[in-house]
């Protein structure tokens, strides 16, 4: 599968031609590349973008729910002549828009954001670095698997603008909504949302065929499995989860698609009434399968978002407390678990949907089972704490802010797995709480502490130390202002699908105020982004420089390289003689002791 | 540094890179057969008891044809098999028989795909009748004394395009009734029945196509993904075979790397269908 220049029977001519590789102009060597660290930052800017567009189309929406059907300020009149008066109506944001933004918010960041900066950026840039690999396994696939992704993104975003507007049936999708949502028109925005999750689906599994390939075939010598540093390892099931659970999705949105565009009946029951007529399909689908084929993707799809996370945290944690981390192997053990489990945990999603109390009782069992092996791996990055000197940087700021906020999204998630606390807790902003924990403060922050650590390995330059801790300490703080009165929101019964906050809902009038005050928090967060985006881009070029290779004084492989890393990556094959994590090792000179130095 | 193991296998493992690429690229297709399976058995599950076309949304059975099924069956098993010579003739450097190998098998996927385009054109002419008396048949129609052609989508009638089109009434020749299981067949009784049907009469009129029952839905959709494997690996072995061939002169081992590759994604087509087979066909 590689060109000319990646094989091992280079003859004379062939590497004249490959001299001539070497050079490429600009169209090949930054749009184009094969190159694993720029295909790495390629997503990376496209899915931070991408996150950022998510957050924005939540600020609409909370502004929404904290004053409902009130005219938005300055971006109302906008929209509505960008989006039509269908959906803004002078100013004031129409319940088709809000549940488009609500769809689209989920789809874009869990697909378009996280996935691809956790697993399409740090997996890309790191992975191939810290195995000692001159590249990924397939850099061909690996530039495609990109593209099908930029792709994917387009066809999502272009549905904003196509008559009747973007998907609104949630990042679900559930059927029969999905299919009689938007009546009125053939091609609506749900078939923009399957063909897009089609193109997804296709990136996302180049990318994890890739990944594994590269992890099994090109360590270094002397990388033997044990001696990965726990990113990789977190990696390595992260392309499996994607792999084997994506399928049943792509499977389902094609049905779905041909249940949209041709008739038939996959996921439509008999004798569905819409608008007090019955639709004139066969009948006879099963809205059910959708959701198990659905959410059997969707569950291992959590921990796709969280596993990269908790493997730069790991790194980070071993860096800055300057010793080993404790239990490598229990964690190399559990997220072994944690992948298997979560293939077999789908359904504790499906509590209410009536498919029967003994397969409830079968998936919450499951549950509790797979929060075992999640714990261990927090507790033994807990205990590596211990006794450490710990640096106090921005990356470790966010490392360590990461643990209790996982912790929080962890348990405040066990409710949800008992099917008796379920059936009321279900639908309720407690279940947007929780898995916020989870995603926000939790892998966000990992991703955020990723891009401080690694930042100068890309450029060079360090980023902003007091940008960066502005950054933090504003982002814990209104993260948790906004998260945290949902739970109560929640356990309060107020639901979670309602456009106006739930205003109409007489139950709901002792909480609604949370709904001003969480909507200020997430301005507060906004505005306490600004200094990332600043830092982010004054540092590439104005960034204190770096005084070696190895700034942090590491001891993974990907801080052996020349800095930026050259194509091939390393001057010469790396040999590895010892574990990821040999900091302070008794009797050594220094405090760390690099993978490639020799024992 | 240069990517290692593009053509050599890797000590440990004993895989060269692509080979274990493949296998994993066929793990996930497995998963997505697999889920188009799962849907299968959950919509025949779901499906109401008795005897379609008399209870509507009951579970066909026997619509397939079962001789063109296990001839196709017998293609695509001659073209797994061809596959594997293509190789083994390469291994014993003997290009000729690799190439007529190849072509034996791309000719075996051409065949299949032929042959599956003629079931599905049976399908596309093939109708359900249930009238308002109550009254159900299966059978072919006559729409102003027009057939419909190879393909003939256009052709295709339901009620209501016989209600836009102001179709007063339709010729409609009823399959022979079944023999049921244990009983001799009536050799008295008509084989075909032929009626003229009103319009006015009937109560639903569909082909055999995914809009009219879930198991047309879930057999075209399978079959037809199955087929756009059997189109996608002809193209990538027809390439092989005969452009992507110079490799041969140049890096001959490569080259034979991807003949196994191609030859494993081949054979992963034939077992899909090895399963599809009993289950659309048989059961």
């Amino acid at each position: 599968m590689a060109n000319a220049k990646t094989t091992s029977h280079g003859t004379s001519a062939d590497q004249a031609h490959d001299h001539h590789h070497y050079e490429p102009g600009f169209w090949s060597k930054y749009i184009f590349s094969t190159d694993h660290k720029v295909i790495g930052i390629q997503y990376g800017i496209t899915a931070l973008v991408f996150l950022l567009f998510g957050f924005i189309l939540m600020l609409l929406m909370r502004q929404q729910l904290a004053k409902p059907n009130q005219p938005i300020p300055v971006i109302g009149p906008i929209l509505e002549k960008v989006l039509g008066t269908d959906m803004v109506n002078s100013g004031v944001m129409q319940a088709d828009l809000y549940n488009a933004f609500g769809a689209m918010h989920g789809t874009i960041m869990v697909f378009l954001a996280i996935v691809p900066l956790a697993f399409g950026a740090f997996g890309n840039f790191v992975t191939p670095l810290q195995i000692g690999a001159p590249d990924m396994a397939f850099p061909r696939l690996n530039m495609a698997s990109y593209w099908f992704y930029f792709l994917g993104g387009v066809v999502m975003l272009s549905s904003f603008f196509i008559p009747g507007g973007a998907a609104k049936s949630g990042w679900t999708s559930y059927s029969p909504l999905a299919s009689i949502a938007d009546m009125a028109h053939w091609v609506d925005g749900q078939t923009l949302w399957l063909i897009g999750m089609v193109l997804l689906i296709s990136s996302s599994l180049l990318g994890a065929v890739n990944f594994i390939t590269t992890i099994i075939q090109l360590r270094a010598r002397g990388m033997s499995w044990m001696r990965l540093p726990f990113f990789v390892w977190a990696q390595l099931v992260t392309g499996f989860l994607l792999l084997l659970a994506f399928p049943p999705l792509e499977a389902a949105g094609i049905m779905q698609l041909v249940d949209n565009l041709f008739g038939t009946s996959f996921f439509l029951p008999t004798g569905l009434v819409v608008n007090g007529s019955q639709l004139p399909v066969s009948g006879g689908g099963s809205p059910l399968l959708w959701q198990h084929l659905f959410w059997f993707l969707g569950h291992p799809e959590v921990y796709v978002l969280i596993l990269p996370a908790m493997g730069i945290v790991c790194e980070i944690i071993a860096n800055n407390t300057r010793k080993p981390i404790w239990g490598y192997r229990s964690l190399v053990y559990s997220v072994l678990c944690v992948g298997f489990l979560s293939f077999i945990v789908w359904a504790h999603h499906m509590y209410l949907t009536g498919m029967g109390t003994k397969i409830s009782t079968f998936f919450q069992t499951t549950t509790m089972m797979i929060s075992i092996p999640s714990v261990i791996i927090l507790t033994a990055l807990f205990i590596s704490l211990w006794g450490g000197s710990i640096r106090m940087n921005t990356p470790m700021l966010f490392a360590l802010a990461f643990l209790p906020m996982f912790g929080i999204g962890g348990l405040t998630g066990l409710p949800l797995g008992l099917n008796a606390t379920d059936i009321y807790l279900h639908d309720s902003y407690y279940v947007i709480g929780h898995f916020h924990y989870v995603v926000a403060p939790g892998t966000i922050f990992g991703l955020f502490a990723g891009i401080y650590y690694w930042f100068p390995k890309a450029t060079g330059r360090f980023m902003n130390e007091t940008l960066g801790k502005i950054h933090f300490w504003g982002s814990l703080l209104f993260m948790n202002l906004v998260f945290a009165p949902m739970f109560i929101q929640g356990m309060k019964g107020m639901s979670r699908r309602m456009y106006d906050g739930g205003a109409t809902y007489a139950g709901n009038a002792s909480v609604l105020g949370l709904n001003t005050f969480i909507s200020h928090a997430a301005i507060g967060l906004a505005v306490f982004q600004i200094p990332f985006i600043i830092n982010f881009f004054m540092s590439i070029r104005s960034g204190k420089k770096i005084s070696s290779d190895n700034p942090w004084e590491a001891t993974t492989l990907e801080w052996s390289t020349p800095t930026p890393p050259p194509h091939g990556n390393f001057i010469k094959e790396p040999v590895v003689y010892r574990g990821p994590y040999e900091y302070s090792v008794p009797g050594a000179a220094k405090d760390f002791s690099p993978q490639d130095q020799q024992a | 540094m240069e990517i290692p193991y593009t053509v050599k296998p890797r000590p440990d493992t004993g895989l060269y890179n692509a080979k274990v690429g493949i296998w994993l690229f066929l793990a996930s297709e497995v998963i997505l057969f697999g889920a188009l399976f799962s849907a299968y058995i959950l919509l025949r599950v779901g499906a109401l008891d008795g005897v379609w076309p008399n209870i509507k949304n009951a579970w066909p059975h026997g619509l397939l044809n079962i001789p063109i099924g296990t001839f196709n069956t017998a293609v695509l098993i001659t073209s797994s098999v061809t596959v594997v010579f293509a190789w083994a003739a390469l291994k014993m450097n003997n290009f000729a028989r690799f190439r007529i190998c190849m072509v034996i098998t791309i000719v075996c996927a051409l065949g299949f795909l032929c042959i599956k385009s003629f079931e599905y054109n049976e399908k596309f002419t093939h109708y359900e009748l249930r009238l308002k008396s109550g009254k159900a048949y299966t059978g072919h129609i006559e729409v102003n004394g027009k057939h419909p052609g190879f393909w003939d989508f256009g052709s295709i009638y339901n009620l209501a395009r016989l209600e836009t089109d102001k179709v007063e009434k339709v010729k409609f020749t009823a399959d022979p009734p079944k023999a049921k299981p244990g009983e001799k067949h009536d050799e008295s009784t008509p084989k075909h029945e032929v009626m003229e049907v009103a319009t006015s009469d009937i109560a639903h009129l569909d082909a055999f196509i995914p809009r009219n029952h879930t198991f047309f839905a879930i057999y075209f959709l399978i079959t037809a993904l199955h087929g756009f494997h059997v189109l996608g690996g002809a193209l990538v072995l027809a390439w092989f075979t005969f452009p992507g061939s110079k490799m041969w002169l140049t890096e001959p081992e490569r080259f034979i790397n991807r003949i196994e590759v191609g030859g494993l994604f081949w054979h992963f087509v034939d077992l899909v269908w090895i399963f599809l087979f009993p289950i659309l066909y048989l059961l």
